[in-house]
C-alpha cells in the first residue's frame, strides 16, 4: 500500500504540490487528474524519487521511502513520451531493470513481451516501432522487474486520439491482470474515468476531490471539478451552481419552455442550445430524427435526481 | 533542366578558383614533399634511425596521453554545462572556448610564465619546464574546449528522462549516466577525441617552446632538420611518415564513429538543488582556475617590471635595440601580423566562400571533391605545408621563396576549411521555401541568391571572417618556415623573445603575448555576439 502523507514539492518559490495526502491499495488503479500546472506530475515524480519533497512523507507498506534514492525504491515508471533507450533493442530495454538487479533476463523478457502482445519484437530497435508499440514496450520495461507499484505519467498522452481510445481499454485490462498498485497521471477525464478505480482531482497542488469515477461524475465537489469534467450546463442556484449532466436533460412535451438558439452537429448526435425563458441557457443532446431549428419553441425536461449543487470557486 | 545549364557552366567557372588555389598552394607543395620524401631511401633511413624512432614514439604517446588527460579534465565540466542552468553559465561556456582559439605561442608563453622560475607555480612544479609535464599541461589547456563543447552539446541533446527511466529501473545516478547517456554521446566523444589526438600528434609550437632541446614531435624534428641541419630530404621523409600516421588516425577515427542517435530534449538543463550545488562548484572551480590562471599570469608578468608595475616592456616594443633578437622594432611585427591577417581573411573568404556556395547547393561530384580538397589541409600539419612551400616554390617557374605573400597564402589555406565548415551549414539551414517564394515573386536565380542567401548567411560569413583573422594572427608553424627574418609576425617575435635570455626579452614576450591575446579575445568576443546558434560545435 502506498501512503502519501501531506507531501509538498517546491521549485524555488513556486509550490507545485501543496500538501497532498492519498492512499493507493495493492491492485488498485488511482488516476491523478488535473489540468497542466496542477502538480500531478510533480507528485508522481516525488513518489518515484525524482523530486525531493519539501515536507510530508511517502510510505510503501509502512516503510518510509521519502529519502530513499529512486533506484532503491523499485517502483516502475512509464513516461509520457516513453523514454525508451534509443541505442538498445526492445529486449535490452525491457531487460534493463532485471540486469540492474542482477536477475536472469531472457525468460522474463519474453514473458513480459508476450503479456503486452509484442512476442518476437525483442531484436527490434525502438525507433522502428509505432507509437502504440513503443507505449507497450515502455510498460513492459517498467513491469519486467516485478514492481509492486507502477507509476505512469500520461502514458497515452503522446498518442493520437483514436489509438489512445483503443489502448485505454487494453491498458485497463493489462493493469488489472498485473494486480499491482497503479498511480496514473492524466489530464484527460475520459481516460481517467475509463481506467481508474479511484480518481484524485488536483487543483493548484491540492486535492480538489477524490472518489470512484461514478462518485466524481455524479457529485463533483465544486465548480472547478465540474468544469474540468467538461459539464457545460452549470445553472445559477441559491447555494452555488446546479450541475446538469448531459444525460439529465432532454427535449419533450414536459418541462421548462424555451427558444432554440443554436444547433451543432456532434457526430453521434446534435447539441441543441436552448435559451430557457427566464434567462439560463442549456445544452441538450438530441439523437432523434426530429431536430429542431434555431428559433423553434421547445420544452426542456431536467431529471433532478441526476443533478447536483456545487459551491462556486473564485 | 535546360534552365540549369547556364548556371552549371557559371559554377563550373567559379569552381576553378578554389581548385587552382588549393592545387597550386597545397596539392603541389605537399606532392613535392611526398616525392622528395620517397626519393632514395629517405623514409627507410628515418624508420631505421634510433633517434628518429624515439621522436616518433614520443609523438605517439604524448598525443595519446594528452587526449586521455583532456577528456578527463573536460568531461565533468561538459556534464555540468549540459545539465545545469546557473548564473554565469554563458561566461563559463565562453571561458572554456578561449584557450582553443588562442595562438599556440601565447599558450606556450603562458605556461612559461606560470611554470618559469618566477612564476606562481615555478617552485613546486618548476621541474615540469622544460619537459613532458609542461607539454601535456599546455595540450590539455588547449583542447579542453574541443571535448567540453562537443560533448556538452551532445549531452544537451540527450533527454534527461532517459536517465530517470534508468534510475527508476534500479540504476544509480552514475550507472544511469554510464549505461544511457555515455553511449549516446559516444560518437561525439570519439569525434572530439580524434580531433584532440590529431591536434596533439601534429603539435609544433607548444613542443618547440616547452619541450626543451631533448623533446621533439615529428613536426618539431622536421623544423630542426631544416633549420639546424639544412637536411630537406630527411625533413621530407619525416613529413611522409607524419602524413601516413595522420591518414591512419583519420581512418581509425572514421571507423570508430558509430551512427549518431539524435534525440531532442525539451530543456535538458535545470537549476541545481542541494548537494548538486557543491558538486557543481567542485567541478567548475578548479576547471575555471586552470583556464584563467595562465592568461592572468601572462598579463601580470607583462607589467611586472621588478619591484613594481609599469609599461616598460610595452614601450620596448616600439624601439629597435642593437643585439636584439629581432632585426626590426617589434611593432613592425604587429603591423605585419595585422596586414597578413587581413589579406589571409580575404583570400580564405573568397576560396572558402565559393567552395561553400557550390557545396551547399548541389550534391554533385564536383562539389564533394571541392569540399574534400579544401578540407584536407585541415588534417595536414602547418609544418608540412611550410616545408612544401620551401621545396616546391623555390625555383622557376615559381620562385616565391622570398615573397612575403606566401605567409598570408599559407594562413588562408589553413583558415579556408573553417570558413567552409561555418558557411555551409548556414546556407543549408536556409528554408528552401524562402527561395521558392522569391522565385514565385519574380526573382531570377541570381536575384534569389542575392536577396535570400546572401543576407541570411551574412552572419555566418562574419563569424567565418573572425575565425580566419584569428587563425592568421596566431599561426606559427608555417610562418616560421616562410617569414623572412626582417619580416616577423607577432608569434614569431614572441618565439624569438622566448629564445633569448634576460628579463627584458621575457617581459617583451609577455607584453606581445598579452597584445595578441587581447586582439584574439576581441575577435572571438565579436564572433560570440554574432553567432546565432546556427554555427556548429566550435
Amino acid at each position: 500500500m502506498l501512503e502519501v502523507d501531506g507531501v509538498e514539492v517546491r521549485f524555488g518559490d513556486h509550490v507545485a504540490v501543496a500538501g497532498v495526502s492519498m492512499v493507493v491499495e495493492r491492485g488498485e488503479v488511482v488516476c491523478l487528474l488535473g489540468p497542466s500546472g496542477s502538480g500531478k506530475t510533480s507528485l508522481l515524480r516525488a513518489v518515484a524519487g525524482l523530486e525531493t519533497p519539501a515536507a510530508g512523507a511517502i510510505r510503501w507498506d509502512g516503510r518510509d521511502v521519502t529519502r530513499e534514492p529512486t533506484h532503491r525504491r523499485g517502483f516502475g515508471l512509464v513516461f509520457q513520451d516513453f523514454a525508451l533507450f534509443p541505442h538498445r533493442s526492445v529486449a535490452a530495454n525491457v531487460g534493463f531493470g532485471l540486469r540492474m538487479r542482477g536477475e536472469p533476463v531472457e525468460e522474463r523478457v519474453a514473458e513480459v513481451l508476450a503479456l503486452v502482445g509484442l512476442e518476437g519484437y525483442g531484436s527490434r530497435m525502438p525507433s522502428t516501432l509505432s507509437g502504440g508499440e513503443q507505449q507497450r514496450v515502455a510498460l513492459a520495461r517498467a513491469v519486467a522487474p516485478g514492481c509492486e507499484l507502477l507509476l505512469m505519467d500520461e502514458p497515452l498522452g503522446s498518442l493520437d486520439r483514436p489509438l489512445r481510445e483503443r489502448l485505454t481499454g487494453e491498458l485497463r485490462a493489462m493493469l488489472h491482470d498485473l494486480g499491482v498498485a497503479v498511480v496514473h497521471v492524466t489530464h484527460d477525464q475520459q481516460e481517467a474515468l475509463a481506467i481508474a478505480d479511484r480518481v484524485v482531482v488536483l487543483r493548484d497542488g491540492r486535492v480538489a476531490q477524490a472518489g470512484t469515477p461514478p462518485e466524481v461524475w455524479r457529485r463533483p465537489a465544486d465548480e472547478f471539478v465540474a468544469r474540468f469534467l467538461g459539464f457545460a450546463n452549470l445553472l445559477p442556484h441559491p447555494d452555488g451552481l446546479l450541475v446538469v449532466p448531459p444525460d439529465a436533460v432532454s427535449l419533450g412535451p414536459e418541462g421548462e419552455p424555451g427558444t432554440v438558439t443554436a444547433v451543432t452537429f456532434r457526430g453521434t448526435g446534435f447539441a441543441v442550445t436552448v435559451a430557457v425563458d427566464g434567462g439560463a441557457s442549456l445544452e441538450v443532446p438530441v439523437r432523434s430524427e426530429a431536430i429542431p431549428a434555431p428559433g423553434d419553441r421547445v420544452r426542456v425536461a431536467i431529471e433532478a435526481r441526476l443533478t447536483s449543487v456545487v459551491p462556486v470557486v473564485r | 533542366m535546360d534552365r540549369d545549364r547556364p548556371r552549371l557552366s557559371g559554377s563550373g567557372l567559379l569552381a576553378t578558383v578554389p581548385l587552382a588555389f588549393v592545387g597550386l598552394f597545397f596539392v603541389w607543395p605537399v606532392a613535392t614533399v611526398i616525392a622528395e620524401g620517397l626519393t632514395g631511401a629517405g623514409v627507410l633511413e628515418v624508420l631505421g634511425d634510433r633517434r628518429l624512432q624515439r621522436v616518433a614514439w614520443f609523438t605517439l604517446w604524448q598525443a595519446a596521453v594528452s587526449t586521455v588527460l583532456t577528456i578527463a579534465v573536460a568531461l565533468p565540466g561538459a556534464w555540468a554545462l549540459a545539465r545545469f542552468r546557473f548564473r554565469g553559465r554563458a561566461v563559463v561556456w565562453a571561458l572554456i572556448t578561449v584557450p582553443f582559439v588562442l595562438p599556440t605561442v601565447v599558450v606556450a608563453s603562458a605556461f612559461v610564465a606560470v611554470l618559469g622560475p618566477r612564476g606562481p607555480l615555478g617552485g613546486p612544479l618548476g621541474g615540469l619546464l622544460p619537459g613532458v609535464g609542461a607539454i601535456l599541461a599546455a595540450h590539455v589547456y588547449f583542447n579542453v574546449a574541443v571535448v567540453a563543447r562537443t560533448v556538452a552539446n551532445a549531452l544537451g541533446q540527450v533527454d534527461p528522462q532517459l536517465e530517470e527511466a534508468a534510475r527508476s529501473l534500479g540504476a544509480s545516478r552514475w550507472t544511469a549516466f554510464r549505461e544511457v547517456s555515455l553511449p549516446l554521446v559516444r560518437p561525439a566523444l570519439v569525434a572530439a577525441a580524434s580531433i584532440v589526438f590529431l591536434f596533439t600528434f601534429t603539435s609544433f609550437g607548444v613542443v618547440l617552446l616547452l619541450g626543451g632541446p631533448r623533446r621533439a614531435t615529428i613536426d618539431v624534428e622536421i623544423w630542426r632538420q631544416v633549420a639546424y641541419f639544412l637536411d630537406l630530404r630527411t625533413a621530407a621523409a619525416l613529413a611522409v611518415v607524419q602524413l601516413v600516421a595522420v591518414v591512419a588516425c583519420l581512418v581509425v577515427a572514421g571507423r570508430m564513429q558509430a551512427r549518431v542517435v539524435p534525440r531532442r530534449a525539451r530543456d535538458a538543463a535545470r537549476r541545481p538543488v542541494g548537494a548538486e550545488r557543491a558538486v557543481l562548484a567542485a567541478i567548475l572551480g578548479p576547471t575555471l582556475a586552470f583556464l584563467v590562471t595562465p592568461l592572468a599570469v601572462v598579463a601580470y608578468r607583462s607589467v611586472d617590471v621588478g619591484g613594481g608595475l609599469g609599461l616598460t616592456f610595452y614601450r620596448a616594443l616600439g624601439t629597435s635595440r642593437r643585439g636584439s633578437s629581432l632585426f626590426v622594432p617589434p611593432e613592425a611585427a604587429i603591423r605585419n601580423s595585422v596586414t597578413y591577417a587581413a589579406i589571409a581573411t580575404a583570400i580564405a573568404l573568397l576560396v572558402g566562400g565559393i567552395t561553400a556556395g557550390l557545396a551547399a547547393y548541389r550534391d554533385r561530384r564536383t562539389s564533394r571533391l571541392l569540399d574534400l580538397l579544401v578540407m584536407v589541409p585541415l588534417g595536414t600539419s602547418a609544418v608540412t605545408l611550410g616545408l612544401g612551400f620551401l621545396l616546391a616554390l623555390d625555383e622557376p617557374p615559381l620562385d616565391l621563396r622570398t615573397w612575403w605573400g606566401l605567409v598570408p597564402i599559407a594562413h588562408a589555406l589553413i583558415a579556408a576549411p573553417f570558413v567552409v565548415r561555418i558557411v555551409v551549414p548556414a546556407l543549408r539551414s536556409i528554408d528552401p521555401r524562402l527561395r521558392e517564394a522569391a522565385a514565385v515573386l519574380g526573382a531570377s536565380p541570381v536575384r534569389v541568391r542575392l536577396a535570400v542567401d546572401v543576407p541570411l548567411a551574412s552572419r555566418a560569413v562574419l563569424v567565418a571572417a573572425g575565425f580566419a583573422f584569428a587563425i592568421s594572427l596566431g599561426e606559427f608553424g608555417a610562418t616560421l618556415f616562410l617569414a623572412r627574418p626582417d619580416n616577423p609576425t607577432m608569434p614569431i617575435a614572441i618565439f624569438r623573445f622566448l629564445g633569448q635570455p634576460g628579463p627584458l626579452n621575457l617581459g617583451q614576450a609577455m607584453a606581445m603575448s598579452t597584445l595578441l591575446m587581447l586582439v584574439t579575445a576581441t575577435v572571438i568576443a565579436g564572433i560570440e555576439r554574432f553567432r546565432a546558434g546556427s554555427v556548429g560545435a566550435f
